[in-house]
């Protein structure tokens, strides 16, 4: 056991850290210094700046080849990047669905020409690339999805709706799940498609999601047509009919450390530390179980880091995780809203409803309804892991 | 960055969990607690080991060289770690050996293992083989009085480790209870509010666990956050076993309830551990005051 990072790992850090600190402040300042959120569309476009600032400095995918604008940096490395992103109050990822959740799934299906072709325009912000999954009748029962893809000559008719697609409004591409197979049952028959949004028939409306921000969106496919050669080596990711083992791949992603890597919930534990501290002497010792809930919050996010390298090790030694993902979403999940609770609680009425602890908060709400909700995940940690009967 | 354990920790690991499964099953753990009343019933009844037993599990640990395990080999101990002693002491958790495990492993060998001349007088190897521990005359304090300090958050992670197993072992009660239970037709197990249960225990421990395994290195190399990260893993130990123990009573139903059956061998271990060595609610102050909070 050697808890302790090599002098090459403290030299990347200190370059990640060194940048960020020059660049982030320049970034925030050009656009006032109070940057809307992402999940706007105003925000979204000074967001892109940013993820191009990165891009251009190759900080933008880290552990991606160089070939697509990464440093074909290490799992290791990628978590201090990380570390070092949330600590210095980086802003959040508005390319983070096509960069954590797509990207993944192509390394492991896509032919070469798909990857040449999409990842480093991903990478770049040039393409943006939501996750159409859900519909309004398939959410936890994703594999009840009824959109459909239907071949023609020369390509696929589209026909359906997804929903709940997350920065649709702002996006360029789709990569969704369609029915191929209209005989097939349930997850056989489905195939994974990559759908540029501005193909005729193709309807994107975006809607407010509970903290008001345009986050959500549906997306209507009415006949659309979807040419085969949309995209650079064909629209199909992985094999037609597969669709199902390939979405499989992006949720080990979406559940586990990918999307929600430690580092930001110790920067957030971190700043909820200085909230309590900023509290009158007085105030703090009058309230000493709110004490203790603000130092099990930082347990619990060091707990998470602590996991993390456990996991990570055991990766990297070839013994890769499996259904433990789903307790890693769990613990996350939970995690972000008790955080968020004890800085409302400390900060009091102070806090009002327009903070930024009450944004997060309200965003922190929907980590245990996406990436598969979290009843969900019990069900699998309990059948998966424990070994308990479906049935 | 490697936060994994060496193969001679594991090695040893497995020795002892061998060692343990076949000498202390739990008809020893039961042996321990008082005899069975006139009519037959009380925490002991149903006891069919020996007292000679349970003295035998002490013997094959201390053979075994495991209660010397943090005593230098130049001083007759096996030379480990704290890294290697929380492994073990989690497998003397699993199956609750009835003995002074972690007050003679983490506390009497390694202090009085040590050649310091203010120590006791009494050789560590007759402490650890007799059991007598921690006499009240004894000074555990060192030069500076440092080795005090040690010696208790050694102790600490020791019972932290016990608690990881303990959870682990009635985690893994439940799990075979609830398969093989059926009602209404099929197994309790399918049942979703019953994995929900066990959904949650199991969470607990898979965070747990690493804070336990962290501390242990913390201590082994001197880390100045040391005392914190033993307080960290003696307070999510503490609390991760009161809930699995929870979660494990409740989905046996009467059956869990009741003397005869296992369960409360291990449940009520963990009751007086968590308390042990600090609470959940001391380590957590512990924990604040070294963060600033
Ligand atoms: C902020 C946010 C962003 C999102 N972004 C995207 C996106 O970009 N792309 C996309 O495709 N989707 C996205 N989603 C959708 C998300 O994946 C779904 O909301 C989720 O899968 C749940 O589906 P549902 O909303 O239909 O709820 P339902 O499946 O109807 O669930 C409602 C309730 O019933 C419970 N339930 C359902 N089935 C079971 C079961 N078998 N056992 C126990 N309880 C059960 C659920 O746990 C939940 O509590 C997003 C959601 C949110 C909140």
């Amino acid at each position: 056991m050697d808890l302790t990072w090599s002098e090459h790992e403290e030299a990347f850090r200190a370059d990640v850290r060194g940048w960020l600190e020059a660049n982030l402040a320049e970034w925030k300042a050009a656009h006032g210094g109070d940057v809307p959120s992402g999940d706007t569309r105003e925000g979204f476009a000074i967001h892109l700046e940013w993820e191009r600032r990165l891009f251009d400095a190759r900080w933008a995918v880290v552990s991606w080849p160089e070939q697509y604008g990464g440093r074909d940096a290490s799992l290791w490395e990628w978590l201090i990047f990380e570390e070092e992103y949330y600590r210095a109050g980086g802003p959040q990822r508005v390319t983070q669905n096509g960069i954590f959740l797509l990207a993944p799934s192509l390394f492991e299906f896509a032919n070469d020409a798909q990857r040449d072709h999409v990842l480093t325009r991903m990478a770049s912000g040039e393409d943006r690339w939501c996750q159409g999954w859900s519909e309004p009748n398939a959410g936890s029962d994703l594999a009840s999805l009824t959109s459909k893809a239907t071949r023609v000559d020369g390509g696929w008719r589209l026909n359906g709706q997804k929903t709940w697609t997350t920065r649709g409004a702002f996006c360029s591409h789709l990569f969704g799940l369609f029915r191929t197979d209209p005989e097939a049952e349930r997850h056989r028959g489905l195939s994974y498609l990559l759908v540029p949004l501005d193909l005729e028939g193709i309807t994107v409306r975006g809607f407010g999601r509970l903290d008001g921000d345009e986050g959500f969106a549906e997306v209507f496919f009415d006949d659309a047509f979807l040419p085969d050669d949309a995209l650079p080596g064909g629209v199909v990711l992985g094999e037609v009919g597969a669709g199902w083992s390939v979405a499989m791949s992006t949720t080990s992603s979406e559940r586990g450390l990918t999307l929600r890597s430690p580092g930001r919930f110790l920067a957030t534990a971190r700043r909820l530390i200085e909230g309590w501290q900023a509290l009158p002497e007085s105030e703090r010792a009058e309230r000493g179980d709110l004490r203790h809930r603000v130092i099990q919050a930082w347990m619990e996010a060091e707990a998470y880091q602590l996991q993390t390298l456990q996991t990570v090790t055991g990766t990297v030694e070839g013994r890769p995780a499996g259904a433990e993902s789903s307790l890693v979403k769990l613990w996350w999940s939970e995690l972000d809203v008790s955080l968020h609770e004890t800085a409302l609680d400390v900060l009091g009425p102070a806090a009002l409803l327009d903070g930024p602890w009450a944004k997060g908060y309200e965003f922190s709400l929907s980590g245990p309804i996406y990436a598969g909700t979290n009843e969900v995940q019990r069900n699998v940690v309990a059948e998966r892991v424990l070994g308990l009967p479906r049935k | 960055m490697r936060f994994s354990f060496t193969e001679d920790q594991l090695a040893l690991r497995e020795a002892v969990r061998d060692l343990l499964a076949k000498e202390c099953p739990p008809e020893v753990v039961r042996a321990a607690w008082p005899e069975p009343d006139a009519d037959g019933q009380g925490p002991g009844a149903g006891a069919r080991s020996t007292p000679e037993q349970l003295a035998a599990v002490w013997h094959h640990l201390a053979e075994m060289g495991v209660l010397g395990l943090l005593v230098p080999e130049a001083h007759g101990g096996l030379g480990f770690d704290e890294v290697a002693a929380a492994l073990v002491l989690e497998e003397t958790g699993y199956v609750a050996v009835p003995h002074p495990v972690v007050e003679t492993v983490c506390v009497a060998a390694p202090v009085l293992g040590d050649p310091a001349p203010d120590r006791s007088k009494v050789g560590w190897g007759e402490v650890a083989i007799s059991g007598t521990v921690l006499d009240k005359s004894l000074d555990l304090r060192g030069p500076g009085g440092k080795a005090d300090e040690v010696a208790f958050d050694r102790a600490a992670l020791g019972t932290a480790a016990q608690l990881i197993g303990l959870s682990r072992r009635m985690l893994d009660l439940t799990v075979a209870y609830v398969i093989e239970r059926k009602q209404f037709g099929v197994a309790i197990g399918s049942f979703q509010a019953v994995k929900h249960h066990l959904a949650d225990a199991r969470l607990q421990l898979e965070f747990a666990a690493p804070a336990v395994h962290r501390a242990a290195w913390s201590l082994a190399t001197s880390d100045p956050n040391a005392a914190r990260d033993v307080s960290m893993a003696k307070a999510l130990a503490s609390d991760c076993a009161h809930l699995v123990g929870r979660k494990a009573l409740q989905c046996h139903g009467g059956i869990g309830y009741t003397v005869e059956y296992d369960l409360h061998l291990f449940l009520k271990r963990a009751w007086a551990l968590e308390k042990l060595w600090g609470d959940a609610a001391w380590h957590r102050d512990r924990v604040g005051r070294a963060l600033g909070v």
